[in-house]
């Protein structure tokens, strides 16, 4: 029996220098963002070039749109990084950010099964791409999670002037998760869905899937950085935030952004001097 | 082959190791807090006689079916900045995801322990107050005595931490280098479409919980000779 509590109290001990590093947290920020710039591997390719010229460490969070400004909001992230301009609108409006301005772009793009029972294959009209969709009763999987995209799907369906709602449980798939989840989900069903770019670039089990529709003004897919309001947020780490901003926004950061490629593409174009 | 090539890749990098590393000392700090608490009280539980201690067992029972996702939830709201305990600025660290494990395993250690506890008590009580014992001395006597039930207890309140995900997740926030485990990456890599790496991480977790359950049951062999 002794042996089980020397071994506990051998646990406590190897747990001993996570506790030590919480105790140091200065020069760290948390940055809330989305799955798209960070599971493409966006920022953990650029953001340790920013730590070594700053020695600010960035903890990032990949969370829906939604959910980051919630998370945001709350006072628990010190910057985000999102692409949803209605949400961030409302961000600005509530008092919680200031300073929002675009770092990068890139485009949505339209995947589905290669036998495509929508036919939609080679088009660059996304809201005809759904409406003949929904039409079809061709299986759709949407993230359903308030995300950037699960966002712009919605607009989109209601410029096409369709309630999807009205194919749930049927051809309308609402799996309430983030975009790799929708692609395994696409891949396996198999269905259509909408996808960033970077996602699907980097995703490695696209299965009987490929883009159908690309090329469409609707589907810009435009990322901002920005600042909390120090006025509601002065708990934030307001001021290595900034830098890190600013960094993003300026000839380094955006450098990086462009330089950041998945065998020969670019999947993130800097935008920060002509925003799109 | 490219995937057991990554898996390789993984272990070299280091990156794997470190994620090895914080996953076994957040399950196990968790599971030691619980063995702590959780080994006496239920113990305890089986000695002593008062009103309500019905409903207390009851209620251990019942949480062992608590949903990790609700535990992890609740603790955000309570960690957030803007929640009560917000000051103490522990959400999105190894720290929070220690007390959302401590609380899911908790309930298991006790209950266990009670159960083990009873039955030993129903045969030696009598003989161990005979001898002298008073009820608070007998709270290890009994737990020594029960050790191969108890380590069970034990052990299951570990199978819960290391394999958990949906608390960890949302009170540590799966940031890389800092609160990603061996059950976060599995998610992230699922996510983006490595599904041969993620089933290859489980393994090494499945592996790993293996190799700590029989080191725990040598240990305890021993200590029993």
């Amino acid at each position: 029996m002794r042996s089980i509590w020397l071994g506990l109290l051998a646990a406590v001990a190897f747990y001993a220098p996570a506790i030590a590093a919480d105790a140091r947290p200065e020069a760290t920020i948390t940055l809330a963002s989305t799955t798209s710039v960070d599971n493409s591997g966006l920022l953990a390719a650029i953001l340790p070039e920013f730590t070594k010229t700053t020695g600010i460490t960035v903890r990032v969070l990949a969370l829906g749109t939604g959910q980051a400004l919630d998370t945001a909001r709350r006072g628990d992230a010190d910057l985000v990084l999102v692409h949803d301009p209605e949400a961030e609108r409302k961000f600005l409006d509530d008092g919680n950010g200031v300073n929002r301005k675009q770092i990068a772009w890139n485009d949505f793009i339209v995947v589905g099964p290669n036998d495509d029972p929508a036919h939609i294959a080679g088009g660059q009209d996304a809201k005809e791409a759904l409406t003949a969709i929904a039409d079809t009763a061709a299986p759709f999987v949407s993230r359903g999670d308030k995300s950037g995209t699960n966002a712009l799907e919605l607009r989109l369906w209601k410029a096409a002037g369709i309630d999807p709602k009205t194919g749930a449980g049927a051809w309308y798939r609402d799996i309430g998760g983030g975009m790799g989840a929708a692609l395994n989900a696409a891949a396996a069903m198999p269905a259509y869905t909408l996808s960033d770019r970077g996602t699907w670039l980097s995703f490695k089990n696209k299965g009987p899937l490929r883009i159908m529709v690309e090329g469409d003004a609707a589907l810009i897919n435009r990322y901002d950085v920005i600042e909390l309001n120090p006025a509601m947020h002065s708990g934030a780490k307001l001021a290595p935030a900034h830098w890190l901003a600013l960094w993003l926004t300026t000839q380094p950061g955006q450098d990086a952004i462009g330089a950041y490629r998945l065998g020969s593409a670019e999947l993130f174009h800097p935008s920060a001097a002509n925003p799109k | 082959m490219n995937e057991i090539a990554n898996l390789a890749d993984a272990f070299t990098s280091g990156e794997l190791w470190q994620i090895i590393a914080l996953s076994l000392s957040i399950s196990l700090s968790a599971t030691a807090v619980a063995t702590i608490l959780g080994l006496p009280f239920g113990a305890a539980l089986a000695i002593w006689r008062f009103p309500g201690r019905g409903a207390v067992i009851v209620a251990a029972n019942a949480l062992l079916g608590l949903p990790p996702v609700v535990v992890g939830l609740a603790l955000y709201l309570l960690l957030s900045h803007s929640g009560p305990l917000g000051g103490l600025g522990l959400l999105f660290t190894p720290s929070a995801m220690v007390i959302a494990q401590t609380v899911l395993a908790l309930p298991i250690v006790t209950a266990l322990a009670h159960r083990a506890g009873e039955e030993y008590w129903a045969v030696y009580g009598d003989a161990l107050m005979d001898l002298g014992a008073s009820k608070p001395r007998a709270v290890p006597a009994l737990i020594a005595m029960a050790r191969a039930p108890m380590l069970t207890a034990v052990l299951a309140g570990f199978g819960r931490t290391i394999s958990e995900v949906g608390a960890i997740i949302v009170v540590g926030g799966n940031i890389a280098a800092y609160t990603r485990t061996m059950t976060t990456a599995i998610v992230l890599e699922t996510g983006m479409g490595n599904l041969p790496l993620a089933l290859g991480l489980g393994l090494v977790l499945i592996g790993l919980t293996t190799m700590i359950c029989a080191g725990a049951f040598a240990l305890a062999g021993r200590s029993g000779q």
